[in-house]
């Protein structure tokens, strides 16, 4: 009894540690396929230069600054809008019917796949709005995207500042909003930055929301009504349209390495953030 | 003057604390708008029962489309959902300390890998191993399956992690006092006490799944008919929209707007479930 108990155990410890390892070499074997033919690509010239040809031969800049511009001004408008939330729910409110509407709004917004955003900003800010494919319309429908991101987040990182700091202020005089600005903020900035990380990681990778809202021209914008094309729109681009695979290895490559720089930084602060909390 | 500028905050915040609602109203009814009166005038049942899709005829049907989504979405569960399960309980109940310690990051970092890079390694790699192994053209429900399931594994993974680390620790100690082994507590203990976090991690990596849609245009061959066999192409609800958006005008258009409507309900539904499965849990 006692013997079939453990073999019992020994056999299903084997066959999750078996799909454990299953699931992480699928993985890696993803990243290093990934890099391994596309780093070869990837030169100084090919980081820095136009690309020629529709992207057949010369570099990626273009795609690679898009890929710095839109997630920026993406967060850009996202950050006050999330922030402000947090704030509010966090510090202005009491718990009641209106906070779990906006949580209950902010987790479906959370859940709307990225096509359906690309739908609603083609509909609204490229044609309604009269913005056409451009940087703004695109950094705009990103904002709406991430905003969930941000405003979890941000609020996490406001609830977890200790109560002390907020009665040391109150105690000398200053009010709500100067606690809350002076205060709370920055002793919740990693973490807010934490989410701000995530949602640049997020918009790098993202290709349906950006590809009918910011649009393909392979142009470094002059302006906000430009168009703008994004490392990852453009590597969807050159692989769909075959246009040239050794070049969309290379781009593949610089797409993964940037999102998991992005997501190692986030990553970091945020296990930095929880230990201090934790001290 | 202090007291007037700390109203205004007030009220500014207030505002402000609407935005992601007011978004999502706004996204509710622009793709509404646009897709209603379609379904209206085209008829809802025959937009949704009938399997013809050919625009440049009229005739606009999108039941092969629901039931790709469907059928590449339970096929990407089949494939996820157990080995992020197995994943997520030997990382938290068995594996050694470093080698949680190792791996739950990364796969955490991992969950970032862009869609689009995805589907690349399904044409690249899977697609002509499916064709050379297994016959048919490659790009098919199997191949789509196979690639959305590794996508939502780290998903699914680490949002189950986090549901069995917030069993509480007594819970296992409980089992193990009374002469349980270490498996036999966790399958009769932690994971019945987990379930409903487990549940939620598989019902967020369904979503991600049904709503996925450029990694899906390149793996599963975007034809228009009902499967009959895990290796026929299919085209999703999603990749409809996102192939002939760039050109459709008119009726057509509508016509993918009203593909959106049904999205958008097939994505709310499982979201309340995830969100129903999640209060359950914290409760």
């Amino acid at each position: 009894m006692r013997v079939r108990r453990q073999l019992e155990q020994a056999v299903a410890v084997a066959a999750l540690g078996g799909a454990t390892l299953l699931a992480v070499v699928v993985l890696i074997f993803i990243l290093v396929f990934v890099l391994s033919k596309g780093l070869r690509i990837v030169t100084l010239d090919f980081l820095f230069q136009a690309p020629r040809d529709m992207g057949r031969a010369g570099g990626i800049f273009p795609a690679l600054v898009g890929s710095i511009i839109l997630p920026l001004a993406a967060v850009c408008i996202a950050l006050p809008a999330g922030v402000g939330t947090a704030v509010y729910l966090a510090e202005y409110t009491a718990e009641g019917r209106l906070t779990r509407l906006i949580r209950t709004g902010t987790d479906c917004l959370a859940g709307i796949p990225s096509i359906l955003f690309g739908l609603f900003g083609f509909i609204f800010f490229v044609t309604v709005m009269g913005m056409g494919w451009s940087l703004l319309a695109g950094a705009l429908t990103l904002a709406i995207m991430v905003l969930p991101t941000i405003i979890r987040t941000s609020e996490e990182a406001i609830r977890s500042v200790p109560r002390s700091y907020r009665e040391v202020s109150y105690s000398l005089g200053a009010t709500r909003w100067e606690t809350v600005w002076k205060v709370v903020l920055p002793s919740a900035l990693p973490g807010i930055v934490t989410g701000v990380m995530l949602s640049v990681g997020r918009c790098v990778g993202e290709t349906a929301a950006v590809i009918f809202t910011a649009g393909v021209a392979l142009r470094i914008p002059m302006s906000a009504f430009d168009s703008v094309r994004t490392l990852a729109v453009h590597f969807y681009i050159l692989a769909r349209e075959g246009i040239s695979m050794e070049n969309a290895y290379g781009t593949a490559a610089v797409l993964v390495l940037a999102v998991l720089l992005v997501n190692t930084v986030s990553y970091g602060l945020m296990h930095r953030f929880i230990a201090r909390r934790e001290r | 003057m202090k007291w007037s500028g700390e109203h205004a905050v007030a009220a500014v915040l207030r505002v402000i604390a609407f935005s992601s609602l007011a978004s999502l109203l706004l996204i509710t009814i622009f793709i509404f708008k646009e897709g209603v009166p379609f379904l209206f005038s085209h008829g809802a049942a025959h937009f949704l029962l009938s399997s013809r899709w050919d625009p440049m005829a009229g005739e606009f049907g999108v039941l092969a489309m629901i039931v790709a989504s469907l059928v590449v979405t339970f096929g990407a569960m089949v494939v996820g959902a157990p080995l992020g399960i197995a994943g997520a309980v030997f990382l938290n109940e068995f594996a050694p300390r470093w080698v949680a310690r190792v791996l739950k990051p990364a796969i955490e970092l991992l969950a970032g890998i862009p869609s689009v890079v995805f589907g690349f390694i399904g044409v690249m790699v899977l697609a002509p191993l499916i064709r050379n192994h297994l016959g048919g053209p490659g790009l098919s429900v199997l191949c789509a399956s196979v690639i959305l399931g590794v996508m939502i594994l780290p998903t699914v993974m680490s949002i189950s992690i986090d549901a069995l680390a917030s069993v509480p620790n007594s819970f296992r100690e409980g089992a193990l006092a009374l002469g349980a082994t270490r498996w036999q507590s966790v399958h009769m203990v932690v994971l019945k006490a987990a379930r409903s976090g487990i549940v939620a991690a598989v019902v967020l990596g369904l979503g991600r799944a049904v709503g996925e849609t450029m990694a899906v245009i390149m793996v599963a061959g975007n034809t228009v008919r009902i499967p009959i066999s895990i290796l026929d192409p299919v085209r999703t609800l999603t990749a409809n929209i996102a192939i002939e958006m760039g050109h459709a005008t008119g009726a057509h258009r509508d016509a993918l707007f009203a593909t959106g409507v049904v999205l958008f309900l097939i994505i709310m539904a499982l979201n309340g479930i995830a969100l129903g499965a999640m209060k359950r849990g914290a409760r």
